[in-house]
Formats: C-alpha cells, structure tokens, sequence
C-alpha cells in the first residue's frame, strides 16, 4: 500500500485554479522526485500535503496519508500529522531557522510539540538527531545559534528537525537550490542515506532535472499545475514522451550557437591582484586581523573571449569581480583595461569604467521598483560625459530594447510587469546602454529556469557575435560554464588553482578541487537525450 | 555580552559629556540676563555686578561650566534664580510626580497595546483587526488634552469617581495618589497605545511571514504556538524602540496634560522656569530629561541583547 496518495488533486487559491487533476504516490522507501519551472505547481502539491497552504486556498481530490484522509482532518489533527508522521524541508536554509533560538531548542521542539517527555530526554533525542545529519557535537553543540552556521551546516539542522521523529513521509521542497556544489552533494548523499536508513518515503522536489535524476527512483513533471509526464528513472530520461519534458531536458543540456573568435589581444590583464579585508579589532589593543580575500590573482581576457570563473560562495570570486569594475581599490597588483588601469587616484577610472558593464544574478533586487524601464536602462548614461538626449536617448534605448528580444514599447513599463527572465533581459538591455566591450556576468542565469536560462544563454551568445562583446562569466554553476565560456578559471580560498580551455579543464581537470568540484555536480544519465 | 555592555556604557557616557556642553552652550548663547531680570529694569550696574558674582555668572565659560557639572555630580543642581531655592529640590519634589505618572502611562499603554497588537495580527483582515485598526487610528488622531478634558467631564464632573486635578502628594497615602494620577495617565497612555498597538501588529505580521514560522507550522506547531513562541519574540526589537522613544516623551512631554490636571510636575516646571528666564532651573531640567532618555536608551539596547543572540555576540 501507498505511504502517501494523491488522486485527483485540484487546488484553487481565490478562485484562481493552481493546480488540475494531480495524482501521484510515494510507497515506504521510494523516492520520488518532482520536477517542473516555477509556476508549476509542485511546491503547492507538497504544501497540498501538509496543509500549510495560503489564505482563500481550496482542494478538492483526495490525499491520503498512512491511512489518514488528510484532506477532511481538522486543524488540530493536522498540527498533530506534522513534524510526526511527514517532515518537510525547505529551499531557503538561511532563514528558514529561528535567528534568536539555539538549535538544540529548535530541533528538540519537533519532539516537545509531539511527546509529553521531558525537556532533558528531548535535548538528548536532539543530539542524537544533529549527530546523524553529522553535525557532531564537539563542533556543534546544542547552544549554537543559526548564525554561527554555514547555509550548508544550517539545512543539516532543518533535516534534523524533520527527521527527528523518524517520520514516515519526507517532504524536500528544493533543498538545494540555494547551495553551492560540492555542499549540494553532501546534502543530496544525507538525505538519500537517512531514506534508506530509516525506510522513508521521500517527496523531493525540484526544478533541476540532473539533482532529482541522481537519487529518484520515480520521476513524476509538472507543467502548469498539471502532471504531464511520469515514470521511473533513470529509464525515463531515454523514452520521454510528452513536448513539455523533451524541451525540459533540451535545455537543461542546451548549448547555444558560438562563433565568436577571440583574437590574441588582452582585453583585460590582472596581474597578481591582491585583496585584503581589515577585521575588527578583537581585543582593545591587540592589532586588527586581516582576511586575505583575493591572493595574487593573474589573469587575462582576450578581446571577444568569454572567460569563465568558476568557485564557490567565499572563494573571492565577487571580490575580484568588484575590483575589476573599480568598485573597490587593491591592496596589490594592477588590474588593466586595454592598457589603462581601471582604478586611479583612489577612484574609478571613469574613461575605462564606461566600457564594461554587469549583470547581477537577482533579476528582482536588482531593479528600483519605482522607476520605469527607460529610466532603468539608461542608468549606465551617467559614466558618458555628454549623454544623449531627446531623440538620440529614446532611439538608443529602443535599440538596447530591441537586441534583447523586447519591444521599445516595453520602456513605459515598471519592473514588477516583467518575469523573471525578462527582467534578467532588461538587465542586460542596461548593460549594453553605452555599447560596451566587456561585461561581466555575475551569477546572471542562476535564478532562471532551465528554459529561460537557455533563452538567456541563447542572447548572451547571439549579442557577442554581434557587438563582438567579450563576457566574464561567473559562475557556480558548472554545467552552464561548460557550454558558454572558451577558457575557464577556477577559484578556491582567494586563488585561482586551475585555469585552461573549458573543454579541456572539464574532461581533464587537473587540480584535485577542480575534480571535486566536477564530481559534485549532478548529471544526468547517459541515456538522456538519446529519444 | 560584556563587551557589548561596555561599548554601549561608554557611548552613554560619551552621549553625557557631549549633551551637556551643548546644553551649556545654547543657555549661553540665548539672550536675557537672568541679574538683570530679577532685579528689574532700573537696576544699577554695580547692584547687578553684585548679583551675577552671587549667582556664579561672571567666571570664564570654562570655570562655569565646570562648577555646573561638578556641582551636578554632587547633587548640587544651583540655586533657583527666581525662587531661591535649590533647584535640585525642585526638581526632586516634581519627578516624583512625573516619573510615576510616566511609569504609570507607560504600563497602561503596554498593557493596552500587547494584547491588542497580537490580537490584531493573530487575526488579520477579521472583523477584530479591522476594529483595533479602526480604534488605534482615532487614538492616534485625537488630541489628547481634548480626551483628558472629556473624561474630566465624564468622570470627574458627573460621575464623580474621580478628582479633576491636583495632586494630593504621597504623604496622603498611595492608593489616593495613584487615583488622582489615573485619568492623566489614561490621556497620556491613549495615543501612545494606539501607536505601540499598530507596531506590534506590523511588527508580527512581518514575522508571521517568516520562513522559519513556516518550518515552526511544519514540525507541527499551531499558528498560536508558532505566533507565541516564534514570532512574537523576534518582532519585539521594533516595539522595544518605540517603548524606549515613548517612555522618553512622556516624562517629558506631560506638559499639556500636567496643565489640564494641574498636577506640579516637570513639564510645568521647565514651563514656569523658561518664562521666568530662570535659566539654571532650565538647564538643571533639560539636562536630567537627557539623561533619562539616554539611560532608557541603554536599557533598551541591553534588552535587544537579550532578546536578539546576534548582538550578543557581535563586539
């Protein structure tokens, strides 16, 4: 028998249908994996399932739980269901824990709400459930607090809490999204571990293909708040059916059309720059410590290249970044664009500073919410020393509209009009404002869907061949590293260990992290694609 | 947790030092000549030398403003220019009016004000939210001297529960002080618990959207458990600040209400004295309001503290 079934599931929030028709099970032991773009309902099944949906939402359908009608228990039996019988892990490890509560407290509360056992035999039962997410005690005692923890260290602790009980049903709400690669895989391998260990079932949900590939035993895709396609995997991966999972999977593993030469001309040079950060003094008198961020990094960008830097969160790859656009001054070494240094005089060299621009990864943050589209994009103006005007102003911004696959109508629209990707499209419109010869891409696919990441990718591409643009790809993101850059670099700790022509380092890595950081990275199997 | 008590000590003392040069200096600047208006207009020079020497006028600013501090940190706050008496006196006999009365206020308001944020938040865009909402806005918007003059009619002239002013002092026994200071303390605390009511809500609203109440309703808590034992704490930091601002004002800023009630309490007191150009009584007052509220100030950073463990650990 199912641990868990959902038949015919529709959920409407304020008459607004989200999801239609969804079935699916999950037995004791199996992992079934669920994967769709955002919008497409699989974080609302898994909400379905705990009853923690928004205000005004309504199912109808049947869910059943270990013999449980979750769908007709009231409130209180519900609150006695959770943490119980099915725990839930969430995307957003860094606020997802209390700031102002330990985590012994917050991992023993899962048992307190649960058992009438007192507070001592909960602390214990605690312990126990941090050392089998490994987190042991030596290094994290119960007294710690979430700010004390990496985001790694802290969705251990969210496991923790979830598992404490040995829950039937686990649900797993993207749980590494928001992680770096290596940490992704330590978590991935944990919670395959502790199903097998404890016989769970597992709910992972996702909306990378190659994450849920690696551990699923089933696959189930969501479009639209429908299932469209299910099977079990790998298999399915080679024998995909419907539209919607063969262009999931195309462009998961999209590469786009270069043709871009690069010509043997640095563009920029970095030579043996250095970065330091000042600590606050820990004692009165005691001299101040100092972080060594960047360590004499070296490196040169051809004209027309597209360079990757590839490391993870901490390894200075954003420092760097912000040295290059002169952000902020070096302690050491030179950083030159086309021979001139983009830092003079204790401030941006504005000469050269006007002819790179960025895009940052957060489409949503990055934009202020009060202004319009032209205002937005012409924000670059203000490095020119005469911008343009009337005219010459509306025409250029319905040129950088236009390369972007957007109308010039677009620019009397606020952000808050714009999805996610065509905000990351405007995005780039702003940098190519001033017709720039470099711009450095931070992190600027990695909040996208897979099918609007290929889009992007797709645009990235075309433009360079266009404007003969050259790009500073950064990225933790190896996958997407590996089909748009020529050359690579990989950073660890604040130096670069390894750098060469991107299809040369992926399939001969040199530098053991490198190879641990290839490793970590999911993959999906062999046969996919081959439908 | 030390540490941070030590930083923060020392920005209170540095606060002190700073406040009271200031405050020296703008008494100094300000026109009028205390000597000259106690004496009158047909004083002669010599018989005002002699009383600006008797009243410590004539030293250097230095040697002034020393003999002021230094004769604070004695307790010795100078002498009245018009009544003359110590000023330190003066003052003793008002805040033991005012500081109760601000206390009392200050209670009131919270005890107002918790319950009805929390309820407020508990049941957002229900028929009790929209009545607190509705309630809090016309606390807010109601002039307070006008309500205090309400509830003197009400309760003092027709119903006769209550005195209409004055203050009887402690010697007559507590429980009769306390009721000549509630209808004050009920005007003073109206539109500071109808503000510290709208915080608190928004305050917990914001953190009822909170991630982590969500992974608290996911181990199984109810949404009073996970109001109660996850929200609300995190949501006091705002609420403790507007406590701290409010508790400033009212020790202060009772003045209209200590004027409706007759109540002799501070704000009358640095009103009388600023008219009658008794400017050490000014200076003495204004000094003793600024070292309340930077004391109420360190109070409320140690409570963050306590609240907030990110603080404790940070210096």
């Amino acid at each position: 028998m199912s641990l868990l079934k959902i038949d015919n599931l529709s959920l409407d929030i304020r008459r607004a249908a989200i999801l239609r028709d969804v079935s699916l099970s999950v037995d004791p032991g199996q992992i079934v994996g669920v994967i769709g773009e955002s919008g497409s309902g699989k974080s609302m099944t898994a909400f379905s399932v705990m009853q923690l949906l928004p205000e005004g939402a309504r199912c109808t359908g049947a869910i059943s739980l270990s013999g449980h009608d979750i769908l007709s228990l009231s409130e209180a039996e519900m609150c006695k269901l959770r943490g119980n019988d099915v725990g839930m892990v969430f995307q957003e490890p860094m606020t997802a824990l209390n700031p102002i509560r330990n985590i012994g407290d917050q991992v023993a509360e899962t048992i307190l709400i649960h058992e009438d056992v007192p507070k001592s035999e909960a602390l214990a039962r605690a312990r126990d459930a941090l050392n089998r997410v490994e987190l042991p005690e030596d290094r994290f005692p119960l007294t710690r607090y979430p700010h004390e923890l990496s985001g790694g260290q802290r969705q251990r602790v969210v496991i923790a809490m979830a598992i404490a009980l040995r829950p039937s049903l686990l649900i797993a709400d993207e749980p590494t999204t928001a992680l770096d690669v290596t940490t992704q895989a330590q978590i991935l391998d944990l919670l395959t571990r502790l199903v097998r260990e404890d016989g769970m079932g597992m709910l992972m949900i996702s909306h990378d293909l190659a994450v849920v590939a690696d551990m699923a035993d089933e696959i189930v895709i969501m479009q639209k708040g429908e299932v469209v396609e299910r099977g079990p995997s790998p298999e399915i991966f080679g024998n995909l059916q419907h539209p919607y999972s063969i262009s999931l999977l195309a462009a998961s593993t999209h590469a786009p059309d270069r043709s871009v030469q690069s010509v043997d001309d640095p563009l920029l040079s970095v030579r043996d720059v250095v970065r330091t950060y000042t600590l606050p003094r820990k004692k009165l008198f005691a001299a101040p410590g100092v972080v060594e961020a960047v360590r004499g990094v070296s490196f040169d960008l051809k004209r027309g290249e597209s360079l990757g830097l590839v490391g993870e969160s901490g390894c200075g790859k954003s420092t760097l970044t912000r040295a290059i656009l002169g952000l902020e001054e070096v302690q050491g070494g030179e950083i030159l664009f086309d021979g001139d240094p983009v830092f003079t005089g204790h401030k941006a060299n504005r000469d050269v500073r006007r002819r790179m621009q960025v895009v940052f990864q957060d489409p949503y943050g990055s934009f202020n919410p009060r202004h319009r589209v032209d205002r937005l994009v012409c924000e670059p103006f203000h490095l020119l020393d005469e911008p343009p005007k009337g005219a010459a102003r509306d025409e250029a911004i319905a040129e950088a509209l236009t390369s972007v696959g957007l109308t010039p109508e677009d620019r009397f629209k606020y952000i808050h009009e714009f999805s996610g990707g065509q905000r990351q499209r405007i995005a780039i419109a702003r940098a190519l404002m001033i017709k720039p010869e470099l711009i450095i891409l931070d992190e600027a696919v990695s909040a996208l869907d897979v099918q609007v990441r290929a889009q992007i990718l797709d645009l990235l591409a075309d433009l360079s061949a266009r404007f003969g643009l050259s790009y500073l790809f950064i990225s933790h993101d190896l996958s997407v590293v590996r089909v748009i850059t020529d050359r690579c670099l990989v950073m660890k700790s604040g130096e670069i260990v390894e750098q060469g022509a991107t299809e040369q380092v992926f399939a001969n890595p040199q530098h053991p992290y490198t190879r641990e950081l290839i490793a970590a990275a999911p993959d999906l199997p062999d046969t996919a694609g081959a439908a | 947790m030390l540490r941070y008590t030590l930083t923060r000590l020392l920005s209170l003392a540095i606060s002190l030092i700073v406040a009271s040069v200031v405050i020296f200096l703008a008494i100094e600047i300000l026109p009028g000549d205390p000597a000259a208006f106690m004496l009158g207009v047909n004083a002669q020079e010599d018989t005002l030398n002699a009383l600006r020497d008797q009243l410590g006028l004539n030293g250097s600013l230095w040697e002034r403003y020393a003999s002021w501090v230094g004769g604070m940190l004695s307790g010795d706050f100078g002498t009245s220019y018009t009544y003359r008496t110590p000023v330190a006196e003066m003052i003793g006999e008002r805040l033991w009016i005012s500081l109760p009365l601000a206390l009392y206020a200050l209670a009131l308001s919270t005890l107002i004000a918790f319950p009805a944020g929390i309820w407020a938040a508990s049941k957002r865009g229900s028929a009790v939210d929209v009545t607190v909402m509705g309630v809090t806005q016309l606390g807010v918007a109601i002039p307070n001297f006008w309500f205090a003059m309400l509830m003197v009619v009400v309760f003092a002239i027709n119903l006769r529960w209550f005195s209409a002013g004055g203050f009887p002092g402690w010697d007559e026994g507590f429980w009769i002080s306390i009721k000549s200071l509630t209808l004050p303390a009920i005007a003073l605390a109206l539109p500071q618990a109808s503000i510290l009511a709208r915080v608190m809500r928004s305050a917990l609203l914001d953190t009822l959207s909170e991630d982590f109440v969500r992974t608290a309703r996911a181990k199984g808590l109810s949404r009073r458990q996970a109001l109660r034992r996850h929200a609300l704490r995190n949501a006091l930091i705002p609420v403790l600040t507007i406590i701290g601002l409010q508790f400033s004002f009212l020790l202060a800023g009772g003045i209209i209400i200590e004027n409706v009630f007759y109540l002799p309490g501070l704000g009358r007191l640095i009103f009388q004295a600023i008219s009658a150009r008794d400017l050490i009584v000014v200076e003495s007052v204004v000094m003793l309001l600024v070292f309340a509220v930077v004391i109420v100030n360190f109070a409320v950073e140690i409570a963050y503290a306590l609240v907030d463990p990110r603080l404790r650990h940070r210096r």
